[in-house]
């Protein structure tokens, strides 16, 4: 019996030396098939003894399969855009700490750090919010094509812009957070206000953006720089920018906790990491920034290199702290005033706009100051910005709050509540806009 | 006895299997919106949600449009139904069969190309705008809401009011006829009453399948409605704000009332005729004129109904198609990426066809527990049933995870959950409404008499069931199958929750996982077409089985 043992022992032993590199991995991703698809390959090419199962889920579909299935565990791999959906996990004890011993990257991509500090998740290709337009829809209607965000606030755009909500996409709220602290809360509120009035639509997927302005149905779409490069390699009539402020963010990937096939999750890791992994990234369907620098050698012209051209998401330095603490709460903020009361500052701009079209050069004075006021009225804030960063005050918004002890300053206080509160406030300011500029349009 | 015991069992049985697939895993997902920030329990949330003037809007919202949409889906589905049944009308089969395909709707996909197509720069506006210098606003707002919804949902009435007429005892007609009824009179008097609980059975179901619809809304981006304020909140990242489940209840809450509504509309009346000898109306023949007005009547309701498939199809053949009324070349190219995926297709016919499958059976005793028994709480089965309609796909995916994830399959230590056939469970839940509102129209229109003389003769349920029933519910029995199957086959929302591995994953993800970058889109309108193509195979098919067991039926009882 013993002797058994020893022998299956041995060979297990044997077994495991010999085919060191064989087994199955399994990767949930958010990225599309002709993302995984391509890495797949060439990872089973390289190592032909490990089978790559690749489940494609949305990201926030990942994150809820991840966690469901965590008592039971069968995933080695999570593969997305979004740093924060890896926050969420790292949040919940299921990444584990790897870090690759590839050379040549760097710390910083943008002013953003590639890898996650602690260690639970590896960067691998850089991404950064610009605008992306349709060039036929632009032609048929004049339009200019914008250069930076504030150009998408001019009446010409009023209807031909779109956007998908923060809540929605971890990297549209990162334009957002970046806005805000590139501007300052308010003012930077105010400008994303004034942009998003010329909004036809706020997209409740954040590729509804790239298939919008693909199709034709709005002109000027903000979207992840890779939307907008992979819509021109499949042969749109589409162009894209980067303006001045915008955030690089690394795309990224992390192994689970008690992953089944450990190793290979981080052999998978490393091939990524690889000049031959990180290549891959350049492909006219992919299109995402490689973050090992030498790989640009081999770029088409004209391809963005934020390590050489400084001007690309620099110019913003990200505090990554501030931005997890009101995570949340920029959501439900931008929700509240954007998103679901879209119609009413539309309404509330376009009186606006009205009224500035009638003033021309004149000096009215009263009626100068009446849509001054109105405008104030659109940019008010329901919340200030002390209390939008109040630690306390974000635990309402926040997922687990179990203890009393932990909302003791606002006890009792309900994220339904606040949101009520705020939907009244905007409500209000937007009819009250739009009272202020008729009355304008009357003094002129 | 026996036969009591067999009906209970099976009542048990059905109950059962609803609360362990259905009622439990919402459970877990639910029992949130009854919970304050200390895990206590409560009902501030739902009293915040009377507070708060978005929902209320929303509820507002989603009322009017179901309402209206289910005018609009009437509009389109009476003359359809009426001049196929009730006339000699060249290529009925075809029609009937072609004006079911709106229901199949392939996620995502379809939504590109309805935009590329009524859009406010699709194909017709930018002719409109061309020649006239205007463009209508087809898909902006609410009112782009009931247009879309109604093209979509108008065939649940138009299926159950086909088998409905098509049930209707010739010789209440001819009787009606030879005491001096005719024209509009007799429509009124005995078509319109004896049709209504196929039109009840398909009116309801608009209504509730429109009141909870997420993807419409979302595609036009309409936000203030009740089921995208849901789905936008529970699947944020990071929020976990009850109030996305709380809505989900009321959801619920509302389906399930909208169902006893429609029971009350029928209620108190009997539907059934003694005689099923006569399969369907009298068909008559056109006057001249009445004939080309029929026909174009029929053409132009086809052709604006099927208008999205038809965008749908020169999406899968187009190269790019940007801001202009047709794409800028043709390929089949995309169909290449179709054949090398074909696992995906396989996996569709096997999952739905035994989800429509279960379905049916489900389907079948419920509505006999529901009509013909008094065993207690019969009612309740129906309710439970009904209220899948009302649950976000996504939810009850997460609810499926929640509560099979930790059980493992005995043979091979693998989760239950990641287990292919709970993708099919999940199917034949979230379909189960369709096929039972079908078989419950039927059921009502045959006399319970039929059962109780062959009871008197001393037939077994078995053979009672298998004589009479069966034979006589065929029609709406097919109905059900056909849309629980077809619009299984496009379901998205659920399975990919479920999904663990490629290789066995549906075409509805597959359309999904292509319809995330620019360049799939071509595949996904090539996946999506031949999802239909094989949905109005079945379809046509079944029609055609239909049609003759009424002939042959008709035949019989002339002889």
């Amino acid at each position: 019996m013993k002797k058994i043992l020893v022998l299956i022992i041995s060979f297990v032993l044997f077994a495991s030396n010999v085919f060191a590199n064989s087994g199955n991995l399994v990767i949930v991703t958010s990225f599309p098939k002709d993302l995984s698809g391509q890495f797949k390959a060439a990872f089973e090419a390289k190592y032909p003894n490990i089978t790559v199962e690749v489940v494609g889920k949305k990201t926030t579909a990942g994150i809820k399969y991840i966690q469901e299935t965590s008592s039971n565990n069968g995933t080695d791999l999570f593969w997305a855009s979004a740093p924060d959906a890896f926050e969420v996990l790292k949040g919940d004890d299921l990444l584990a700490k790897y870090s690759s011993k590839v050379k040549g990257i760097p710390d910083l991509v943008g002013s953003y750090p590639i890898n996650d500090p602690q260690g639970f998740y590896t960067g691998f290709a850089a991404a950064g919010y610009g605008m992306m337009w349709n060039t036929r829809y632009l032609k048929a209607n004049n339009l200019p094509a914008p250069k930076e965000w504030i150009d998408m606030a001019d009446p010409i755009y009023f209807g031909h812009t779109g956007m998908s909500a923060p809540s929605r996409s971890g990297t549209t709220h990162l334009t957002v957070e970046t806005l805000l602290q590139g501007d300052g809360f308010e003012a930077g509120w105010a400008k994303m206000k004034s942009i998003a009035a010329n909004f036809k639509t706020v997209t409740a997927r954040s590729f509804g953006v790239p298939d919008g302005v693909n199709s034709g149905d709005f002109g000027v779409g903000i979207v992840i720089d890779f939307f907008g490069l992979s819509s021109i390699g499949s042969g749109f009539p589409v162009g894209f920018v980067y303006p001045t402020v915008t955030t690089l963010v690394p795309a990224n990937i992390g192994v689970i906790t008690n992953a089944p096939n450990e190793k290979n999750a981080q052999l998978f890791i490393d091939f990524l990491l690889t000049p031959e992994g990180q290549e891959i990234l350049l492909d006219p369907k992919i299109r995402r920034l490689p973050v090992n620098p030498e790989t640009y050698a081999k770029a088409p012209k004209d391809f963005p290199n934020p390590f050489k051209d400084s001007s690309i998401g620099a110019a913003v330095k990200f505090d990554v702290q501030l931005s997890k603490s009101r995570y949340n709460l920029v959501n439900s903020l931008f929700d509240v005033m954007i998103t679901y009361r879209l119609d009413d500052l539309r309404a509330a701009m376009s009186a606006i706009y009205k009224a500035e079209a009638k003033l021309g050069n004149s000096s009215n004075a009263k009626a100068k100051k009446l849509i001054a006021e109105a405008r104030a009225l659109v940019s008010a804030l329901p919340i200030t910005e002390a209390k939008a960063n109040d630690a306390e005050f974000n635990k309402i918004f926040k997922k687990k709050r179990k203890k009393a002890k932990d909302i003791e300053k606002y006890a009792g206080t309900r994220q339904a509540e606040v949101e009520a509160e705020w939907d009244k406030f905007v409500i209000d300011n937007y009819s009250n806009a739009i009272k202020k500029a008729e009355e304008a349009i009357k003094a002129l | 006895m026996f036969k009591n015991l067999f009906l209970k069992s099976t009542a048990l049985f059905i109950g059962l299997f609803l609360l362990i697939f259905l009622a439990v895993p919402i459970f877990q997902v639910f029992y949130v919106s009854f919970l304050d920030e200390n895990g206590h329990f409560t009902l501030l949330n739902f009293y915040d949600f009377f507070q708060n003037a978005l929902f209320i809007e929303s509820f507002y919202n989603s009322f009017y449009v179901a309402s209206m949409s289910v005018v609009l889906a009437s509009v389109f589905a009476l003359p359809l139904a009426y001049f196929t049944s009730r006339f000699n009308f060249r290529g009925s089969v075809i029609i009937q069969s072609l004006g079911f395909i709106p229901l199949i709707m392939p996620p995502f996909v379809g939504a590109v190309a309805m935009k590329l197509l009524f859009g406010s720069n699709g194909s017709i506006n930018l002719i409109l705008n061309d020649w006239f210098g205007f463009k209508i606003p087809f898909m902006e707002g609410l009112n782009g809401v009931i247009f879309v919804e109604s093209i979509h949902y108008f065939p649940f009435i138009l299926i159950n009011l086909i088998t409905s007429l098509n049930n209707i005892d010739r010789t209440m007609e001819e009787s009606a006829q030879s005491l001096g009824s005719k024209g509009f009179g007799l429509f009124r008097k005995i078509v319109l009453p004896l049709s209504m609980p196929g039109y009840v059975a398909g009116a309801s179901l608009v209504f509730l399948k429109v009141f909870d619809d997420l993807g419409t809304p979302l595609l036009l981006d309409v936000n203030n409605m009740l089921a995208p304020q849901a789905y936008l909140r529970i699947s944020s990242i990071g929020i976990n704000d009850p109030m996305g489940y709380v809505i989900g209840v009321i959801l619920v809450l509302t389906s399930i009332a909208a169902v006893y509504v429609a029971k009350l509309a029928l209620g108190g009346k009997d539907y059934s005729m003694l005689q099923k000898g006569g399969g369907g109306m009298i068909k008559r023949d056109f006057l001249p004129y009445q004939k080309y007005l029929a026909y174009f009547v029929v053409f132009f309701i086809l052709f604006l109904v099927l208008s999205p498939h038809i965008a749908l199809t020169l999406l899968s053949f187009g190269t790019i198609w940007s801001f202009s009324v047709l794409p800028d070349a043709f390929t089949v190219q995309h169909y290449k990426a179709v054949f090398e995926n074909s696992v995906f297709i396989k996996n569709t016919m096997l999952y739905c066809s035994i989800a429509a499958f279960i379905d049916v059976v489900l389907a079948f005793f419920i509505s006999y527990i529901v009509l013909r028994t008094k065993i207690i709480g019969r009612q309740l089965l129906d309710y439970i049933a009904m209220s899948a309609l009302a649950i976000p796909g996504l939810v009850l995916g997460i609810g499926y995870l929640r509560t099979f994830y930790s059980i493992n399959l005995p043979w091979d230590n693998t989760p239950l959950a990641s287990w292919w056939f709970m993708i099919v469970i999940i199917l034949a839940v979230r379909r189960l409404p369709y096929a039972l509102r079908a078989c419950n129209a039927v059921l009502m229109q045959i006399s319970k008499y039929l059962e109780e003389s062959a009871e008197s003769l001393g037939a077994q349920k078995i053979s009672i069931f298998r004589k009479i029933l069966i034979p006589l519910m065929t029609g709406g029995l097919l109905a059900g199958f056909i849309t629980s199957f077809s619009t299984a086959t496009v379901e998205l929302s659920a399975t990919i929750m479920l999904v663990s591995t490629e290789s066995e994953a549906p075409l509805a993800y597959a359309i999904y996982s292509y319809m995330q970058t620019a360049a799939g889109r071509g595949p996904g309108a090539a996946f999506g077409l031949i999802g239909v193509l094989i949905v109005a195979v079945g379809t046509y098919l079944s029609q055609l089985i239909i049609e003759k067991k009424y002939k042959q039926r008709g035949m019989e009882a002339k002889v």
